[in-house]
């Protein structure tokens, strides 16, 4: 069982924190026992193959999928729903209704979060840099509009944890480094921040540590993400 | 209003405020892309006229088989609203961002359950001119005991099908799986609609037991399906 303690941030209380964590998928085992914390106000960026458990985790952190052993925790809780407040999670699909615009998509899941306010919608909308004015239905955004809106809604109530599936897939480099960017003020912010990802280039400048998934287990954890991480096809060589 | 303002705000919603949100957007959705209300009047219509032309009934007859009529011909259209409505949920996964929300679960079955009552309601609103003029309808009961049947029958399909919809989505074959779970569970109220229905057209007795049981089948399924939502909801 891959047992990783937490990084740097020592003693601090951690933000998530995994104890034992399996989950099977009928007899597949997506996730092989793992137990790690990891602290406050860092970004992670998790790498790996596919189907080595990245998705399936952060799922089980955002208390999308029940561990089948094991428990998490978060901000020192394990009942999940409690701290759905301060939890943010963007999935792989753009989790919006194509029927609506950006706006009255913001506005109905501000609403899930106790938020009336169309400012606070319109600034999540500026802040992925795109404008709230837009009266296009979402269905008719570009792959890369959907994902930024998708952020914005990710982002909208100001959650303390993020957590983030393949949020540059299909964006172009440009904005890919803008949400990057967002990403690391935010954690400057004393955010926590999770990104699956296989661009690991783009989010490497704001990255505080790199969590490398094989099997369904953490096989390493390091600062920032180093050079053979960063480009994406030196990750099957390393695993070998 | 800044992105600090927001987090300040954040909190719990009430299940008034959520089911009120999550039904504006329902119906909003659905007057742009009318996918279930066209759908179910071509349905109704489809049946309306298929049977007027098999059984040219009498006004006698007519009497005695509207009942059955009308609610076989609702209970297949409300089935192709129910399935809908849960599509919606599942295109872009945004069943997962209500989920992950602290919205209540049981606000999301409420506000899908009253759009569904609301369209079921149009349809019915349409159809019924439409079969009272093909099959030479008139009710020797009292007509407001017909709007009450209805109101108590609408609910009746509805309630099951969100919740069985729910339960379905999931399932490989979720438009097939919806029917067969949902008409056997509603054979109860199908049979309590149609004898209520029949003995308000005829006049012969009083419809008071069916629509009493109509009544107690919806609180019953309502309490149910309210207590059990958030596993179907939470269920992988």
């Amino acid at each position: 069982m891959s047992q990783i303690s937490t990084s740097d941030a020592a003693g601090a209380e951690p933000a998530v924190a995994l104890s034992e964590v399996v989950r099977h998928f009928g007899r597949f085992a997506a996730l092989r026992g793992i137990t790690a914390d990891f602290a406050p106000s860092q970004l992670y960026v998790i790498l790996g193959d596919n189907g080595a458990g990245k998705s399936t985790l952060l799922r089980i952190v955002a208390g999308l999928l029940q561990p089948s052993r094991g428990t998490v925790s978060i901000f020192n809780s394990k009942d999940l729903r409690s701290v759905a407040t301060r939890v943010g999670y963007m999935g792989h699909a753009p989790l919006l209704y194509d029927e609506l615009d950006a706006m009255e998509n913001l506005r109905y899941f501000a609403g899930l979060y106790g938020i009336h306010s169309d400012d606070i919608c319109a600034d999540a909308i500026r802040r992925v840099g795109l404008d709230p004015e837009l009266t296009r239905r979402v269905g008719q955004y570009s792959q890369g509009m959907r994902q930024r809106i998708s952020l914005a809604r990710a982002i909208l109530h100001d959650p303390e944890l993020l957590l983030l599936d393949e949020p540059f897939s299909n964006v172009d480099v440009t904005s890919a480094r803008e949400m990057a960017s967002l990403l690391g003020r935010m954690r400057d912010a004393g955010k926590t921040i999770f990104v699956v990802t296989h661009q690991a280039m783009v989010v490497e400048p704001v990255a505080d540590e790199s969590v490398l998934m094989v099997s369904g287990r953490i096989a390493a954890r390091e600062r920032g993400i180093p050079a053979h991480l960063v480009n994406p096809f030196a990750v099957r060589e390393v695993q070998r | 209003m800044s992105a600090t303002a927001a987090r300040a705000v954040a909190r719990e919603p009430g299940l008034l405020a959520v089911t009120r949100a999550s039904l504006a957007k329902d119906l909003r959705m659905e007057w742009r892309s009318k996918d279930a209300i066209n759908s179910m009047l071509f349905f109704s219509l489809l049946v309306v006229v298929i049977f007027s032309f098999a059984f040219e009934p009498t006004a006698e007859e007519s009497r005695r088989i509207a009942g059955g009529l009308i609610w076989v011909a609702f209970l297949f259209a409300t089935v192709v609203a129910l399935n809908q409505t849960w599509a919606r949920e599942l295109r872009n996964q945004v069943l997962d961002a209500y989920r992950t929300s602290p919205a209540p679960p049981a606000a999301l079955f409420i506000s899908k359950a009253v759009g569904n009552f609301l369209f079921v309601c149009v349809l019915e609103a349409v159809m019924t001119p439409l079969f009272i003029i093909f099959y030479n309808l008139r009710s020797i009961g009292p007509v407001y005991e017909l709007v009450i049947v209805a109101l108590l029958a609408t609910w009746a399909l509805v309630v099951n099908g969100t919740f069985f919809g729910a339960l379905s989505i999931r399932t490989r074959n979720r438009e097939i799986m919806l029917p067969l779970i949902l008409f056997p569970i509603s054979i109860p109220a199908l049979i309590a609609m149609v004898d209520a229905t029949t003995q308000i057209f005829t006049g012969e007795s009083s419809p008071r037991f069916w629509m009493q049981l109509l009544a107690v089948y919806d609180l019953v399924f309502t309490l149910v399906s309210l207590s059990l939502f958030e596993s179907v909801l939470n269920a992988e």
